[in-house]
């Protein structure tokens, strides 16, 4: 087993993560920093940041870039595509097992590993993830030229990829489980402004089918208890987050009812020397901005547990 | 029409071909520099060391001559990037598409190399 102490060991190497990096390298603390991906996190997954202050419109993958750059120019280690086979955070020296051949202890651990669009968890989504269903519009939009697609969510993100999609489709259903949308009401206007879609509300998605691509849903009206079925050619789910915490089960580290971590003002978990930052955690507002204040907090939190 | 990755680039049909002559075992990841293929990219670049018998490649999906990937009939039915296609002895062996983490490219690689 190869060993190595840190002061502080960051897991999550998005937006988060990395700044902390950088405010803990730059106080001069030794940091390494893992991730289970490559670095960038969610950034990686948007096209275009336009409200990130100081810059100019980008690619969330540049941004990454720079960030990564940023934080080992002053000095982190960063390690990726990494397992995580140990951890034991109740302890004053929290020790970390990678990839089953090394061990990392340090004084203080920021959680940092955000969340991921999260699935509908119904029959034959697994299987057709790729096949017609997808999670990204900008990614898979262009394979659905003149095709019936459907637009699963409610939110912002779906009603606004809704109407990016009418781009490439002939037809878009958005399906919502409610009977209002959560979405800004621009949003909601300029889907229902739009004559490509149409809605489908009250309905939960019950099973997917295809053989070698999507071919049809299967739908419920929650209010009626009716079933149907609708031929379509692609599915994109839009339907909120989830956040990256089932790897804490065991730690015990406290957690609320939506798995979220729950920190102080400081961003002190439940357990001493572990902090918490970005969408990992209880919070209303996940943005880059708030991924990198969370940063920012936890990594001056993280230098003053060092230096007691 | 390349991609910018640490990979070895397939450019044309002939480098496919080629590249499938000389290697028992290669991977190929066609897909643009979008948010569901640079990940997978990552994994490649990262797992090259790992299994020096895999010739770890790329393609530009939008190169006329992806077509060689993207008509593959063991892609019919693919609407994600990026396209993976792994081939042994110039047979296509498993076909996967869109993202794809590290544990489940390496369980293709131990499977059918
Ligand atoms: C499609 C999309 C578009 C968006 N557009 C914008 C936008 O335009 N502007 C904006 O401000 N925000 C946008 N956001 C939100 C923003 O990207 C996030 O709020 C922010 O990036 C969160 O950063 P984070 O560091 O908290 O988490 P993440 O970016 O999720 O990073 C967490 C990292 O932790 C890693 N990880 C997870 N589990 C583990 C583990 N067990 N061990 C080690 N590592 C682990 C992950 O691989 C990841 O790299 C968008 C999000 C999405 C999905």
């Amino acid at each position: 087993m190869k060993k190595k102490t840190y002061d502080a060991i960051i897991i999550g190497a998005g937006a988060a993560g990395l700044t902390a990096g950088i405010y803990l390298s730059r106080g001069k603390a030794s940091v390494l920093i893992l991730d289970t991906a490559i670095p960038g996190g969610q950034m990686i997954l948007t096209h275009q940041v336009a409200n990130y202050p100081g810059v100019p419109s980008t690619s969330g993958y540049a941004l990454s870039q720079t960030m990564k750059e940023q934080a080992v120019s002053f000095g982190c280690e960063v390690e990726s595509n990494v397992s995580i086979s140990n951890m034991i955070l109740d302890a004053d020296h929290k020790q970390i097992e990678v990839n089953n051949d090394s061990v990392y202890t340090s004084k203080v651990v920021i959680i940092a590993s955000g969340g991921r669009s999260r699935m509908l968890q119904v029959a034959g989504e697994n299987e057709l993830k790729g096949r017609g269903i997808s999670y990204c519009a900008t990614c898979d939009g262009d394979f659905f030229q003149d095709k019936e697609i459907a637009v699963v969510g409610g939110g912002n993100s779906a009603l606004e990829e809704a109407v990016s999609l009418t781009r490439y489709a002939c037809k878009v259903t958005i399906i919502h489980e409610f009977d209002h949308f959560q979405a800004f009401d621009h949003a909601v206007e300029a889907a229902k402004a739009n004559d490509k879609i149409n809605f489908i509300m009250d309905t939960h998605i019950t099973s997917f089918k295809g053989k070698d691509s999507l071919e049809s849903i299967e739908y419920k009206n929650l209010k009626t208890g009716e079933t149907q079925s609708m031929a379509l050619d692609g599915c994109f789910v839009f339907i909120g987050y989830q956040p990256n915490t089932e790897f804490l089960k065991r730690t015990g580290v406290e957690l609320n009812s939506r798995d979220e971590i729950m920190t102080d003002e400081d961003l002190q978990t439940n357990i001493p020397g572990v902090l918490a930052a970005g969408d990992c955690r209880m919070k209303k507002v996940r943005q880059i901005t708030t991924a990198v204040a969370d940063g920012t907090i936890s990594g001056m939190k993280a230098l003053e547990i060092i230096h007691r | 029409m390349i991609l910018s990755t640490n990979l070895k680039h397939i450019a044309s049909r002939d480098e496919h071909a080629k590249t499938l002559a000389e290697n028992e075992n290669v991977m190929v990841c066609c897909g643009r520099m979008g948010p569901m293929c640079i990940p997978v990219y990552g994994v490649m670049e990262q797992l090259q060391s790992q299994y020096p018998h895999v010739a770890f490649t790329d393609m530009a999906f939008d190169h006329p001559e992806a077509d060689v990937i993207r008509n593959l009939p063991e892609a019919r039915g693919f609407m994600g990037l990026p396209f993976v296609i792994y081939y042994k002895n110039g047979k296509v062996v498993e076909a996967k598409s869109s993202i794809q983490s590290k544990e489940q490219i390496i369980e293709v690689l131990d499977r059918v190399f």
